[in-house]
């Protein structure tokens, strides 16, 4: 079963660390991929932050072109930052998995995929 | 955990002290409410683990402890006389962001006080919204810390004199104090950027200190693209750190830099807010500066530059900033397209402006040197070193007549 592991927190605060402090947080992600490459296909990505986004929303007649708006708007909050997603024998084995990219930078989620397309397939 | 934790006080700073400012109207007071909370949270957080919302925990904290220090403090009347209505601390619930985005603007505004030094301005944005200390920005400045001191605490009575509305600003004039911060913030970047000798790592630190305060008006105001496009030359600039200083500290023209030790998220997360800013359709200034900025970082090795877009930039720049140095920039190009003999003729109108700037004078020896005109290149080389270059100028300079030289004598 696919799982993905999507990682929140809030921008900036990474950047905000000592050097050490990164490179701790950066050589659990290196291993969690170099274990995930080795186990076959997986996807990971890592977003810009939040400032580079611009939202596509729906306009509200329909047969009306979408508006493009800049946002989004300033959250002071936790933002969505990145996310992994590989094939997993269960629920556990995910976690395991997650606890190698833990720290206090960051909010992991596990959670099932209902359906991948692209580089991995849940087909 | 400790290091995680100042790092969320850094980033919340600046709209902490904006909002506490507001409440208090006293940047004093603001600073030590704030500095409580954050001591504060050292126990809490470290005990109960962070709340999901940081910025609103340390501001009801942090007004709480603020009011707590007014009651007892010397000064309590002279801060109330600045409230016009009755004192109202802010409830306690998440901060509005709209109300935060003008508070921090404010902050920011308040810090650009027009009687001020540009470098004062600078500093006191540091010290204030940055939270840096004293002796990081003197070592930034190169000067004596207790000098910086003194400046810092004379900017501080200065901005306090001034009575910034408190009140919801207009559209105009937010536009207004936006452009002011903006100029602000792209002046403490080339403060750092600018190559006197000392310490290059306080230098970078300024740059990295305008960087974040650009993601933060980006972060406020994120429909404008004028402010994607400051943060995107900003780090446009930045990506050449590691290629513009060789190992024994020289400077690196851009034309001899290793490309390869551009910074690559840097400049890929510039493209990406220099697209986002073109969408816009409004090229102001900071669009302008950064698609020159973006045509280098596109050219693999200089060659491959397109002198021509650049050209057409400096160009739009000039009727939008008709500047003799917008002008010699122009003309930089140019000389790439048409050749030296074409802009040596287009820089004698900048003679009489420019006479006492430097960077025209070494143009100028690098043209005359292209020519072959050895004689009067060095002429201009040694202008330059009449008009106080920084050490690490000089070094290039000299080195430049010495070629000259060279050539004469093999002649």
């Amino acid at each position: 079963m696919i799982f993905a592991i999507t990682i929140y927190g809030e921008a900036g605060v990474f950047e905000a660390l000592p050097k050490e402090r990164q490179d701790e947080v950066l050589s659990g992600h290196t291993a969690l991929q170099e274990v995930l490459a080795q186990r076959g296909e997986f996807v990971s990505i890592k977003l810009m932050p939040p400032t580079s986004a611009v939202m596509v929303e729906a306009a509200g007649n329909t047969g009306a072109a979408p508006l493009i708006t800049d946002g989004p708007f300033s959250e002071t909050k936790e933002s969505f930052l990145g996310f992994y997603a590989a094939e997993f024998k269960d629920l556990d084995e995910a976690l395991e998995y997650a606890k190698m990219i833990s720290s206090p930078v960051a909010r992991l989620e596990v959670r099932p995929v209902a359906w991948a397309g692209g580089a991995i397939s849940s087909e | 955990m400790s290091d995680w934790l100042e790092a969320t006080f850094v980033q919340q700073r600046p709209r902490a002290i904006a909002a506490l400012t507001r409440v208090f109207r006293d940047i004093d007071l603001a600073e030590e409410a704030f500095a409580d909370a954050c001591v504060k949270a050292l126990t809490v957080w470290s005990q109960d683990g962070a709340p999901r919302d940081p910025l609103a925990w340390l501001l009801t904290t942090a007004r709480n402890a603020g009011l707590d220090r007014l009651r007892k403090s010397r000064r309590r009347a002279e801060i109330l006389s600045r409230h016009t209505e009755e004192f109202q601390p802010m409830p306690a619930e998440t901060p509005d962001p709209d109300e935060l985005r003008d508070d921090v603007l404010r902050l920011l505004f308040i810090c650009c006080h027009p009687e001020l030094e540009r470098r004062d301005q600078i500093a006191i944005a540091l010290r204030v919204v940055a939270g840096l200390s004293v002796e990081e920005i003197a070592r930034g400045f190169l000067v004596k810390p207790k000098t910086m001191e003194q400046r810092i605490t004379r900017a501080k009575k200065k901005i306090l004199s001034n009575r910034v509305a408190f009140e919801t600003p207009s559209p105009a004039e937010r536009g207004t104090r936006l452009g002011e911060v903006s100029l602000m913030i792209y002046l403490m970047f080339n403060e750092g950027w600018s190559t006197s000798a000392g310490p290059t790592q306080m230098k970078l630190t300024l740059c990295e200190e305008s960087i974040r305060l650009a993601r933060l008006l980006v972060d406020l105001f994120p429909a404008m693209g004028e402010q994607a496009a400051l943060l995107s030359l900003l780090l446009l600039q930045h990506a050449r750190r590691d290629a513009r200083i060789d190992e024994a500290g020289k400077l690196v023209a851009l034309d001899d830099q290793d490309r390869n030790l551009w910074d690559g998220a840097n400049i890929a997360e510039a493209m990406g807010l220099l697209q986002k800013a073109q969408r816009t359709g409004h090229h102001g200034i900071y669009v302008i500066q950064a698609t020159i900025a973006a045509a280098h970082a596109r050219a693999r090795s200089p060659v491959d530059t397109d002198w021509t877009l650049i050209e057409s930039h400096y160009a739009a720049l000039y009727a939008l900033q008709p500047t003799p140095v917008v002008r010699l920039n122009q003309i930089a190009a140019q000389a790439k397209i048409h050749g030296p003999h074409h802009a040596l003729e287009a820089l004698e109108a900048l003679k009489h402006d420019l006479s006492g700037y430097r960077w025209f004078h070494a143009m100028r020896g690098g043209l005359l040197q292209e020519t072959g005109d050895q004689r009067a290149a060095i002429d201009a080389f040694e202008t330059v070193l009449t008009l106080a270059p920084t050490e690490p100028e000089r070094v290039v300079v000299k080195n430049k007549i010495r070629i000259s030289q060279k050539m004469l004598d093999e002649m």
